[in-house]
């Protein structure tokens, strides 16, 4: 499903921050991304999520070479690839319900085709109360379930979620992790950035640590 | 993944009670927030680039009017000066030449001005009670011509100065020249002032479309997130700019054609006065024509298109800087 080789980053004429990954996300897998602040984890993930180019190296995702991808087709590749980043990133002139239904908006489906499937999600993330609030009076926990309800209601192929659980208290966080598995379960690739050793403990799952620019792959 | 029945109870605990489904969890917001737009600097520039160019346009169009209802009078007209020689007498070479001129295919009708007539004419310069014998003044004659004929002037002037040597015949052709100059001049000068109104409203919009996608660059990048391609997300800032455009350009000419409309009725009111007589000298009746009145909405029209086009450009462009 992706594939790295070589792949080097550099931000400018800076140092390179990320040097020479290679590895593969397979299908249907479920990995952590750790390593301590400042590792690139999140340039990683911006590199798997195509806002970012690699200043050398290959890059596969879906059997495309992202070098030679434009910005549409970029964009239809992201219809298969679900985010969830620390800032939530949520759209504060929406509810929580639109918020979490952009996905299926943005590809023009009829809302009655998936307002069933929005509800039923938010329900389950613990927000069947707090769908027409806007984001502004949502605690941070809430923002955080509705980022990861947005990035997974339309079954990604691939999800990458940036310290999914840091805003949220430890219990919540092992719901959302289940929630996670949940999803890989129906076949979606789960990549977890996450410095909590605690969730990662929780799991039994491939660790794929980030130090000093280089990656460690532990099966 | 399954969402629905009791597959997911154990996920349903999350601390609260099984909620009802909201009878308002609907899409009802817009993708992109009109207040998130300078909606209304931007109606107001584009009004009054519309205003501005309905005003050239229709001075425009009332100018080559008034111009072209001066040409046809003057070039229906043909004036012959009789000027008088010692030896000769005026009066009869006056008739001579009117008979002449009468003779020749095209002249409708000849009118030629008698001693007082012609003293009157110069009464505004010579003062009254002026004795033409004692000048040598020329006598004139007016030839009226049939209308949609061109007249033969070279044999009326044959035939004028066969009668009478010292006849001439005065087409007024420099002076139509002079007014064709004049009109082209003042239509190249509207061209040029609608030319810069519509440069300004292109780069008016185009900063304006640059701080809208500068102030909703959140919005855009979420859209990215979710998968939106750049022409997805311009469709939903185009129609933004399109309705802002199109209200603008129905203020602006609206405010134009009403402008017109009143003038009207001011140039009806004053009809009479010094001032009216000398505006209907310059302008005729200051009045459009109703296909005047449609260049204007056209123009509106276009200046709305203009301001879609314009945004759409630069949102394309500013999109390409937006990963």
């Amino acid at each position: 499903m992706v594939r790295f080789e070589n792949v080097g980053l550099r931000y400018g004429l800076g140092p390179e921050i990320l040097r020479d990954l290679s590895f593969q996300i397979p299908a249907h897998s479920f990995q952590f991304l750790t390593g301590p602040s400042g590792a690139g984890k999140t340039s990683l993930l911006r590199l798997l999520f195509l806002s970012l180019r690699p200043t050398r190296g290959l890059v596969t995702l879906f059997g495309h070479d992202i070098s030679l991808l434009g910005k549409d087709e970029i964009a239809d590749l992201r219809k298969r690839i679900g985010i969830v980043l620390q800032d939530f990133r949520l759209l504060d002139h929406m509810t929580t319900y639109e918020n979490v239904a952009l996905p299926f908006r943005v590809m023009g489906r009829d809302e009655s085709s998936y307002r069933r499937e929005v509800i039923d999600l938010l329900k389950w993330v613990g927000l069947g109360e707090r769908m027409d609030a806007l984001p502004p009076i949502l605690s941070g926990g809430e923002k955080q379930r509705a980022a990861i309800a947005r990035a997974v209601i339309a079954r990604p192929h691939l999800l990458l979620a940036d310290e999914p659980t840091g805003n949220v208290d430890p219990t919540l966080g092992r719901r959302l992790l289940r929630l996670f598995i949940e999803l890989n379960k129906s076949g979606t690739a789960v990549i977890i950035a996450t410095h909590d050793i605690t969730l990662m403990d929780q799991y039994d799952a491939r660790r794929m640590v980030l130090h000093q620019g280089r990656l460690h792959i532990y099966e | 993944m399954n969402r629905s029945g009791d597959d997911h109870g154990a996920l349903m605990d999350l601390g609260h009670d099984t909620p009802q489904v909201p009878a308002k969890a609907r899409n009802t917001s817009p993708i992109v927030p009109r207040g998130s737009i300078a909606g209304r600097a931007l109606v107001a520039v584009v009004a009054i680039m519309t205003f501005l160019a309905s005003i050239t346009t229709g001075a425009v169009l009332l100018i080559s009017a008034s111009a072209s209802e001066w040409q046809s009078e003057v070039a229906s007209e043909i004036t012959i000066q009789v000027r008088p020689v010692p030896g000769r007498d005026l009066e009869r070479d006056t008739l001579a030449v009117a008979e002449a001129a009468r003779a020749q295919p095209g002249i409708v009708e000849v009118r030629p001005y008698t001693k007082a007539e012609s003293a009157a004419l110069l009464e505004p310069w010579l003062g009254s009670g002026l004795s033409l014998d004692d000048l040598p003044v020329p006598r004139v004659i007016i030839a009226h011509v049939v209308p949609g004929t061109t007249l033969d002037v070279a044999a009326l002037r044959g035939l004028v100065t066969q009668a009478v040597p010292s006849a001439s015949v005065d087409d007024h052709r420099a002076w139509i020249e002079r007014m064709r100059s004049m009109t082209s001049a003042t239509v190249l000068a509207g061209i040029g002032i609608l030319a810069l109104v519509i440069m300004a409203t292109i780069i008016s919009v185009s900063f304006a479309t640059r701080g809208a996608m500068a102030a909703n660059r959140p919005i855009v990048v979420v859209l990215h997130f979710v998968g939106a391609g750049d022409r997805y997300i311009a469709n939903r800032f185009f129609r933004h700019f399109l309705r802002l455009g199109l209200q603008g350009g129905v203020i602006g000419g609206g405010a134009a054609m009403l402008g017109f409309g009143f003038s009207e009725s001011i140039a009806i009111w004053f009809s009479g006065t010094p001032v009216g007589d000398q505006f209907a000298a310059l302008l005729g009746t200051f009045s459009l024509r109703p296909s005047g009145y449609l260049v204007l909405a056209a123009q509106a029209v276009l200046i709305a298109a203009i301001t879609a086009g314009a945004s759409r450009r630069t949102l394309f462009a500013t999109l390409n800087d937006i990963e």
